[in-house]
């Protein structure tokens, strides 16, 4: 390592500077989060709780209507508990089929040695590229007529149906798009697993413990923290769901898939009502925060921090 | 025997993942009378590069296509500057009121974007910026909350003995930041950013909400609108598809290494 300094300045000068700089200088370094934090977060935070209490149109006259937002929307608003209902629907469902999926395929390529490199690449290839892509790229294999799906559904012998034009398909459209991005998820696991000491499967082998008895008993609880961390991360993006469904099927047919974060979308920038679109918002955000301290406290029961997997930041759980 | 199935299983699925990039690029070369064949035509009896040359000139993508390198490039550097700075002010000292912003500063991963959506939008329309590429960019100056996580895990693991070395013959903070850790965090700054560039790259609320004058536009906002207004052209559509998705390609092909081993292991497992 090279550690001379070349024109370094005389080391009294450098003294009493440093006694000033010695206070300063970490938050100088932390600074552009901080002044980040301040106007990007915290401001827009406080800003939308505001502007969730008035009747706030992008130009004109706002009004402080107090919990009336809130309360229209509860009780007069059949649009809210539709969007809502269909994100929860999604969320359901996708949400254990990409652990679960992802889970599978990190246990598959872990158990290979051979090519294990382009299988990995392979099934991450699609969380690189861009929604608007892939959002492109399946709208052709769902279409009716010319779609890839319905051909491979004719070589069996099945009538195709309309993917994106059914109310009862749609949905099932955009989760199996969603699935397709499953990669990032797979990544987290595969590394959870790799860090399972394998002295736990030989001691278990040796004992006789059955292949099936060594996943329940040491596979799933070692990668608790990892299952966790990814079921968490899963909750918030199925609730922030908005690309796929606005690009794919914009909304439809018959408001089929119309999620709760369109809804805020289309109340903000359609109907230019910031206020109700930002009450909107905190509905989510309070959501999200409760499923996600659900899932926490809940996963106290399940997961097991051992010494070297537990977070050293004091984070909230161990 | 098990390795056999195991092996067919994975060639299965992930010819599940692959094929429509495949399917995609094959639409962008096939000639008109390959399109509408059926069943399909999975190897096309002529191939049109010039597909691509047409497409691209059908609106203007080499305007999108710098409005987003503009956008990537600028918002990278910003990135990869103060979010080492930012982790290497969080790792290598102790102040008053460090473990609580550090906590605050997890806490706001969580935070979803719809909730700021709004008020930035507000935000940048009272500064003057809406459609500008300045929202798409500014932001990256201040650091963002899971790369300096990441490159923080990074700093930790180099031994405090060599900070205090260099210390010794005299050099400053900064010194030890730009002539110790930057260097040696570069896998680290690799992988932020490439996983900036593509997250940049991608982005389609942002451009979508921010940017209302074609001019403006970036590649992936441009392909949507595209998209929107000439549904039928589907071979054109193919072909911007395909140069949406190399960059990121090609980019991750590069980093793999560091994106498969390093990134998912130092960020999460803490």
């Amino acid at each position: 390592m090279d550690m001379t300094y070349a024109g370094a300045e005389p080391k009294v000068a450098r003294r009493k500077r440093s006694a000033i700089a010695r206070y300063a200088a970490p938050y100088l370094f932390i600074s552009p989060w901080i002044l980040g934090f301040l106007f990007f977060t915290l401001g827009p935070l406080v800003f939308s709780l505001t502007m969730s209490f008035y009747d706030w149109p992008v130009v004109g006259e706002r009004t402080f209507v107090g919990l009336d937002n809130y309360r229209t929307m509860i009780s007069d608003d059949p649009q809210f508990w539709e969007s809502l209902w269909i994100t929860v629907k999604f969320a359901a469902i996708y949400v254990p089929f990409n652990i679960i999926m992802s889970f599978f395929l990190a246990l598959m390529l872990h158990n290979i040695r051979f090519a294990s490199g382009f299988f990995r690449t392979a099934f991450y290839l699609p969380s690189v590229i861009s929604g608007v892509a892939l959002v492109t790229i399946w709208s052709w294999i769902y279409s009716k007529e010319y779609g890839l799906l319905n051909f491979m559904l004719s070589l069996v012998g099945i009538d195709g149906p309309n993917w994106l034009g059914d109310p009862n398909l749609a949905i099932v459209a955009i989760i199996i798009a969603s699935l397709w991005g499953l990669g990032g998820t797979m990544l987290i696991l595969l590394t959870g697993l790799k860090a399972i000491p394998k002295e736990l499967y030989e001691a278990a082998t040796v004992s006789g413990v059955p292949g099936w008895a060594q996943m329940l008993f040491i596979t799933l609880p070692m990668l608790g923290p990892m299952l966790l961390f990814t079921f968490i991360t899963s909750i918030i993006s199925a609730f922030q769901q908005l690309t796929i469904a606005l690009l794919l099927t914009k909304g439809g047919p018959l408001g089929s898939t119309y999620f709760f974060a369109m809804y805020i979308y289309d109340n903000a920038f359609k109907y230019f009502d910031m206020g109700y679109a930002a009450a909107g918002s905190w509905v989510m955000f309070i959501i999200v925060l409760a499923l996600s301290l659900g899932v926490m406290r809940w996963s106290a029961a399940w997961v097991y921090y051992e010494g070297e997997v537990r977070q050293n930041d004091g984070d909230g759980h161990a | 025997m098990r390795k056999t199935l195991l092996y067919s299983a994975l060639i299965l699925l992930s010819a599940l993942f692959i094929a429509p990039f495949y399917w995609t690029f094959m639409t962008a070369i096939k000639s008109t009378a390959d399109l509408y064949q059926f069943p399909p035509v999975f190897w096309p009896s002529e191939w049109h590069w010039e597909n691509f040359a047409a497409a691209w000139n059908k609106q203007p993508f080499g305007t999108y296509l710098t409005n987003s390198l503009i956008v990537v490039v600028f918002s990278t550097i910003g990135q990869l500057i103060s979010s080492s700075l930012v982790a290497y002010g969080f790792a290598r000292f102790r102040f008053p009121g460090r473990d609580p912003l550090f906590i605050v500063l997890l806490a706001t991963m969580m935070i979803p974007w719809d909730v700021k959506m709004i008020p930035l939008y507000m935000e940048f329309n009272m500064l003057g910026w809406i459609n500008t590429l300045k929202p798409l960019i500014v932001p990256a100056y201040f650091a963002d909350a899971f790369f300096v996580f990441l490159l923080r895990q990074y700093i930790m693991t180099v031994p405090m003995e060599i900070d205090e070395a260099a210390r010794m013959d005299g050099a400053n903070a900064f010194d030890i930041y730009w002539r110790i850790h930057l260097p040696l965090m570069m896998p680290a700054l690799v992988l932020v950013g490439t996983f900036h560039f593509m997250n940049a790259w991608n982005d389609y609320l942002g451009p979508l909400i921010f940017l209302n004058d074609q001019s403006k536009y970036t590649l992936t906002l441009g392909l949507s609108m595209f998209k929107g207004l000439h549904e039928v052209d589907v071979t054109s559509i193919a072909a911007i598809t395909v140069i949406l998705c190399l960059p990121p390609l090609a980019l991750f092909f590069v980093a793999q290494r560091y994106i498969m081993d390093g990134a998912v292991g130092s960020s999460v497992k803490g």
